[in-house]
């Protein structure tokens, strides 16, 4: 019988394998950030263990990094004291690190594609649940704790149980104003949070297909969102013109022996998936989340919907108090919502097309009066090409706050929050109660969103303006 | 790690689905580089509202959470089973747990069991009745029990030996180094190196 894509990487992967146990599982590449690590580090000094394979480990710093006057020392003390066991672990066990400053810092999950590090068929984990990002070059990359992470610096294996398969399929063509972000959106409001628990996600389909790298990074990026630790695209053509002839991509015959190996990376024919689901591309349109998890999520042009109306009784509980939390009556246009801040970034949605589609919306306007704009780019690096395009002139100019790169508002660990009550309209990927800043109020947008959103001061699409 | 066999205790009822890990424990108090201390940032948020079931004076001690469907979404921090354990835990029970979250548990020796909903329910009128009600969790014979009442729950035997012995995962792999060095010699060249840094 046909094998699926993440069966061939996984079976490709296994170290050791006995009956009623978990599988051994080699890991080609462990990115690690400061935030998971510091307890790892210390569980290996005191066992008195090394660091299996320091080659195959990466560290950048992140989720805790301010993003405005980085050359000078973190302001807060706890903060600091991370940043710097993370730097002393580092040189302590031969880990490369890419500190604030450096060129190559960043988003931990924009960091490692940019490198071209993150390749096809590969096995990838770090401490932090968005590591689904590098899916989108068919690699089985997944989310770990920090009891895993100790375990894959000592072994560079993990003991893991083979989940069950989904297929995504998602056919047709997006209309223009839609995007990835949106496809994904509406995958986990289809499924719900916690319809892909135990699955590995894989998206397919001729709407896939269509997809920039970066776009499918977004979509792979969310799958922690729908409940799947992992989720994927099986690599091809724009995969590998994405990875060719950055740092550390094959090169000479290692690229022809790679290229072979990657052209195998694709779910047989008669391969089985244990469920498979549907969306038609054709059909959608910008999507925006009302409520405080990732699947309580609504088509832009609608409402916000009534508790009534979920057949489920824990459904309607959440979405009642949901509604509560987020200060909003069922039945007001998703478009009369008035936003206050207006947050693009993050490992979803802060690349440079991002920037880029967001820039080209806003150019020669002025931010809403009553909003404000963070830009924060995902790396030092998209950071860079943005100014060497002019794109950090058009965010300044239109009133928006050009910052240096890190998870930031994202999950607000860095001085970059919302205050109690505040509302966003953010890119990023979670809004849960609280994420952004406690009493912070999320709705989740593409950047097309985000940026017709900051013109208007209330939720809308490039449509609207 | 330490041993699970059974644990009794009073529970904690929390009639919440979709509890995140942000819920558990919020961003800004995972800063610490411990693995103790973060009892103070579970729940933070819920925890200055005195009417917050673990401000109630009758669920002081509990070491049970009963919690709704799809406890610990989100994040893989592991922070948040800390909190839990730093915080005095020993079980957690729901209808459904994210991935990430029950595999940090299990390793860390919190226990996350499984019950169907209306057996959560159940549990959940029993503990607001007599929140005094003893609660037992076996592993051995992977079973909850309270009020003279059993239920059973599943938990591979794989998992259940490793917690019961108190075996810690790194040592078990370190048995097989062997055949993880022969599973190198044979990797693919063209595989990506971190080490030397290329521009």
């Amino acid at each position: 019988m046909g094998r699926t894509l993440a069966e061939k990487v996984w079976e490709d992967h296994v170290v050791r394998s006995a009956t009623g146990e978990p599988d051994l599982l080699y890991i080609d590449l462990h990115l690690i950030h400061e935030v998971t690590s510091p307890q790892a580090f210390d569980g290996l000094r005191l066992t008195g263990r090394k660091v299996r394979r320091p080659e195959l480990t990466l560290a950048t710093e992140d989720h805790n990094v301010p993003t405005l006057n980085i050359d000078r020392p973190i302001a807060d003390p706890v903060s600091r004291l991370q940043v710097d066991t993370l730097r002393k672990n580092c040189a302590e066990f031969g880990v490369r690190i890419h500190s604030l400053g450096d060129i190559e810092q960043g988003i931990v999950h924009v960091v490692g594609p940019q490198l071209g590090i993150t390749q096809p068929g590969m096995t990838i984990v770090c401490g932090d649940s968005h590591t689904s990002t590098h899916g989108a070059f068919g690699a089985l990359a997944f989310g770990i704790g920090t009891s895993e992470v100790e375990h894959v610096l000592a072994t560079q294996t993990l003991p893991l149980t083979k989940p069950k398969m989904m297929a995504v399929n998602i056919e047709g063509k997006l209309k223009p104003g839609v995007t990835s972000k949106d496809i994904i959106l509406a995958v986990i409001a289809q499924i719900s949070t916690g319809g892909g628990q135990g699955y590995i996600l894989e998206y397919r389909g001729s709407a896939i297909r269509e997809l920039s790298m970066e776009a499918r990074m977004t979509i792979c990026n969310m799958s922690i969102e729908a409940g799947a630790r992992a989720g994927l695209i099986a690599p091809d053509e724009i995969t590998f013109e994405y990875i060719k002839g950055r740092p550390h991509a094959p090169k000479g015959a290692d690229w022809d022996a790679a290229l072979a190996y990657w052209n195998t990376l694709k779910s047989d024919a008669d391969a089985k998936f244990d469920k498979e689901i549907y969306l038609n591309a054709d059909e959608l349109s910008p999507f925006v989340t009302w409520g405080t998890n990732p699947g309580q999520g609504v088509p832009l042009n609608q409402a916000v919907p009534t508790p009534e109306s979920f057949g489920d009784e824990q459904e309607r509980r959440a979405a009642e108090s949901a509604l509560v939390y987020m200060d909003l009556k069922a039945g007001t246009p998703m478009k009369e919502i008035k936003i206050d801040t207006v947050f693009l970034g993050s490992c979803t949605n802060g690349r440079i097309e991002d920037l880029r589609s967001a820039a080209a919306i806003i150019k020669g306007k002025k931010v809403a009066s009553n909003t404000r704009m963070l830009v924060v780019p995902g790396s030092a690096r998209v950071r860079l090409q943005a100014e060497s395009e002019g794109l950090d002139k058009v965010f300044l100019e239109f009133g928006a706050e050009w910052r240096s790169a890190g998870c930031s508002m994202c999950l607000g660990m860095n001085p970059d929050q919302l205050k109690p009550g505040e509302r966003s309209a953010s890119t990023s990927n979670r809004n849960f109660e609280g994420r952004q800043g406690k009493g912070g109020r999320t709705h989740l947008v593409s950047p097309l969103v985000a940026a017709a959103t900051a013109i208007k001061g209330t939720l809308a699409s490039p449509a609207d303006l | 790690m330490e041993k699970f066999i059974s644990h009794t205790g009073t529970g904690v009822p929390l009639r919440r689905s979709n509890v995140d890990t942000d819920q558990i424990i919020p961003a800004v108090y995972l800063k610490r580089v411990t693995r103790s201390g973060f009892e103070d940032g579970l729940f933070a948020a819920w925890r200055s509202d005195p009417d917050f079931v673990l401000n109630k004076s009758e669920y002081h001690g509990g070491t049970i959470l009963v919690a709704g469907v799809d406890f610990g979404t989100g994040s893989s921090r592991e922070h948040a089973v800390w909190a839990l354990q730093n915080y005095g835990f020993k079980v957690v029970i729901s209808s459904r747990f994210a991935d990430i979250f029950r595999g940090n548990s299990l390793k860390g020796g919190l226990l996350t069991v499984i019950l169907p909903q209306e057996e959560v329910e159940a549990l959940w009128n029993a503990i607001e009745r007599d929140p005094k009600t003893s609660i037992s969790v076996n592993l051995e014979s992977r079973t909850v029990s309270y009020n003279g009442k059993s239920v059973g729950f599943d938990l591979d035997d794989y998992t259940r030996w490793r917690l019961m012995e108190g075996l810690d995962d790194i040592g078990l792999t370190l048995r097989h180094t062997d055949l993880v060095e022969g599973f190198e010699s044979k990797r693919a060249k063209f595989k990506p190196k971190t080490l030397p840094v290329l521009s």
